[in-house]
């Protein structure tokens, strides 16, 4: 589903260049639920914006189900966005003004899916989340946890392939953490692609594979072996 | 691309952010408001200042007899100057200009007019027939006077709209006979006068008057007016007015008191002056209200672009592509500044119907008229630039990486 070949992605702050992602290779399969570790400043939400084609990359190949993703056009990324990613941020992101329900819909309404069909599809997935009752609140009157559930209902109505999550939890208290990580397992156990960016072991333990990510590259299977160890051995 | 479904969306955002809906509208419709009204107004100054001309002929020359203050030819000062009927031949005849000429005899004298059991008190003016063209007045019932009428020493009259009123009330005048100061006349015809108090009077041929109060061949006032002679030729015809009279009567041409020569063309350029500048003047202040809404609107339309940007950022991710985030931010602007202009546009109408409708006139005031080419091409003039300051962030705005859309606050 996703294949990355030696991406690089440095910031330019003023003329100094700053490398962030030095040459990452990767291979995510459909259908795999995995987890992109690292402290903070390693890099993760780059790669992770870089995945969800909402940034470029400097040099490197990038596919997505097979298509490189390399110098689209914003409407060219656009589609690709809206036909194939769903995306959860840390803080959410939710449209102020519009309820839950008219956020829920509105990746429908650039699939240019009717005003009718898409509230009712979006009353549905609302309810998955088990948010039916209040879809007509706006964000400011839903909890933290609430409105995350919003955001994943949201980026599941697009019948994405792939979702990306950037510290899908971070904002949550551990209870509500566990409840959207296991609404994630249930969506990967329907076939979704899932990539969660997360600094917090317990969130990476639910998933099935953890990339690492250290000063911009990924840490390689043995030094991962030894990181667990540690990890174990700290215990 | 504009379907229902767009408009659906653009109204659902727009009605679910009325504070910076407010200000936009706001600007747009103040700006409209203040234009409509004051071009309105400055239309109701224009007709007021020209309805205090009286709406006679324009172009016109006075001649006054007068009172001889210096010696001339041997003749001493303070000598009376009577014009005759000869002077008022020997004028139309030499200046080849006059186009229409008038003259008065006994002009400012009120008497009492009966028919059967009414009487009033109204100017008896007697006058030759070009004084309707002079006047401006419109014939509402039979005809003015004719030449026959002068030459035939007519008892003849023609009376003002509110002259028939009192004495006729609803009956027919034309053929009628009423008392003039003890003699009868025949009503031939009623007039309205557009200007201002000229319908409170009648009038009857000149030369019955001379003959009937003893006037022998005696002028009062000759009145002229001088077809399409500019302001400067209508100089030159009043000097040479001046010489013909001091020729014929024997006063020292230099002698103004002898004479007394009024150009109307005169008076009428000031007042055309000072109607231009009056317009220049309003012209002035709705260029300024229009920079004023333009600078506005524009602000805005910025601020609101700079704002939304992170809402830019998560539609984006959404899958929203740069042209329908920029045409939603352009569609929204153009109908709200669309409808704040016409707003503006029927709150200005209504202000100013509403002058009208009360009667809000007064001798410098009139009549105020909408100018709604002006109005709409204002409007069209500030949704254009609601647009385009609308949509050069937005096109930038929709150009940058989600991401940074998104790191907004
Ligand atoms: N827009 C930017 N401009 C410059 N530097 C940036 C920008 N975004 C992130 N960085 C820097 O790049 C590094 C990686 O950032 P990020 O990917 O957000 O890390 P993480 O998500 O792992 O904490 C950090 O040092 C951060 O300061
Ligand atoms: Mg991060």
């Amino acid at each position: 589903m996703i294949k990355l070949n030696n991406i690089q992605k440095a910031y330019h702050i003023g003329k100094s260049e700053f490398k962030v992602l030095k040459g990452i290779n990767a291979h995510i399969k459909e259908g795999e639920f995995v987890s992109i570790m690292g402290s903070s400043g390693s890099g993760k939400s780059t790669l992770l914006n870089v995945l969800g084609i909402l940034d470029n990359y400097d040099s490197g190949e990038y596919y997505l189900n097979g298509t490189l993703v390399k110098n689209l056009s914003q409407t060219q990324a656009a589609h690709l966005r809206n036909k194939f990613l769903g995306f959860v941020f840390q803080s959410f992101n939710l449209l102020s003004f519009k309820n839950a329900m008219e956020n829920v819909a509105l990746p429908l309404y650039y699939q240019k899916v009717s005003r009718k069909e898409r509230n009712k599809l979006a009353l549905e997935y609302l309810d998955k989340v088990g948010l039916k009752d209040w879809a007509h609140h706006l964000p400011s009157e839903l909890s933290g946890g609430q409105k995350q559930r919003v955001a994943i209902a949201r980026a599941l109505i697009g019948k994405p392939k792939v979702i990306f999550a950037d510290e899908p939890t971070g904002a949550l208290d551990s209870t509500t953490s566990l409840e959207v990580m296991d609404l994630f397992k249930g969506i990967n156990a329907q076939g979704i692609t899932l990539v969660v960016v997360t600094h917090e072991n317990d969130i990476s333990k639910m998933t099935d594979r953890i990339i690492r990510l250290k000063d911009g590259l990924i840490v390689t299977e043995e030094q991962e072996t030894t990181i667990i160890n540690q990890v174990i051995l700290n215990k | 691309m504009f379907n229902r479904d767009n408009w659906q969306e653009i109204f659902e955002t727009i009605s679910k952010n009325k504070l910076r809906t407010f200000l936009t509208a706001f600007s747009v419709a103040w700006g409209i408001f203040i234009l409509v009204v004051l071009s309105g107004a400055g239309n109701g100054l224009r007709n007021g200042a020209q309805s205090q001309f009286g709406n006679d002929a324009a172009n016109s020359i006075w001649v006054d007899g007068g009172n001889t203050s210096m010696a001339y030819n041997g003749l001493k000062p303070n000598r009376e100057i009577k014009l005759t009927n000869e002077d008022f031949s020997v004028l139309k005849d030499q200046i080849k200009e006059i186009d229409n000429a008038s003259a008065i005899y006994q002009g400012h004298n009120s008497k009492t007019l009966s028919y059967k059991k009414e009487h009033a008190g109204f100017l008896v003016r007697p006058v030759m027939p070009d004084h309707q063209n002079l006047e401006c007045a419109v014939i509402l019932q039979g005809r003015f006077l004719n030449m026959n009428d002068i030459n035939n020493y007519a008892k003849v009259c023609v009376m003002g709209k509110p002259v028939k009123e009192a004495l006729f009330k609803e009956e027919d005048a034309v053929g009628k006979y009423i008392d003039v100061a003890g003699a009868n006349y025949m009503v031939i015809g009623v007039f309205n006068d557009p200007g201002n108090n000229d319908n409170n009077r009648i009038y009857i041929p000149l030369t019955t008057a001379q003959r009937a109060w003893n006037g022998k061949n005696y002028v009062e006032t000759m009145w002229l007016s001088t077809g399409s002679a500019g302001i400067e030729r209508s100089e030159e015809i009043t000097k040479e007015i001046r010489q013909l009279m001091a020729r014929r009567h024997n006063f020292n041409p230099a002698d103004i008191d002898a004479l007394g020569v009024y150009n109307n063309n005169v008076q009428y350029a000031r007042t055309m002056g000072m109607l231009d500048g009056i317009k220049i003047f309003v012209t002035i202040i709705g260029i300024f209200t229009l920079i004023a809404g333009i600078v506005g609107v524009s602000n805005i339309m910025m601020i609101i672009v700079k704002e939304r940007t992170k809402e830019i950022g998560i539609r984006k991710a959404l899958g929203a592509t740069p042209l329908s985030i920029v045409s939603q931010i352009i569609l929204e602007s153009v109908f709200i500044t669309g409808a704040a202009g016409y707003t503006g546009l029927v709150l200005g109408v209504a202000l100013i119907e509403g002058m009208r409708k009360i009667g809000v006139n007064s001798d410098f005031f009139k009549d105020p008229e909408i100018d709604f080419g002006l109005a709409i091409f204002s409007t069209i003039l500030l949704v254009v630039s609601g647009a385009l300051a609308g949509l050069i962030p937005s096109i930038r705005a929709a150009r940058i990486e989600p991401v940074v859309a998104l790191r907004e606050d």
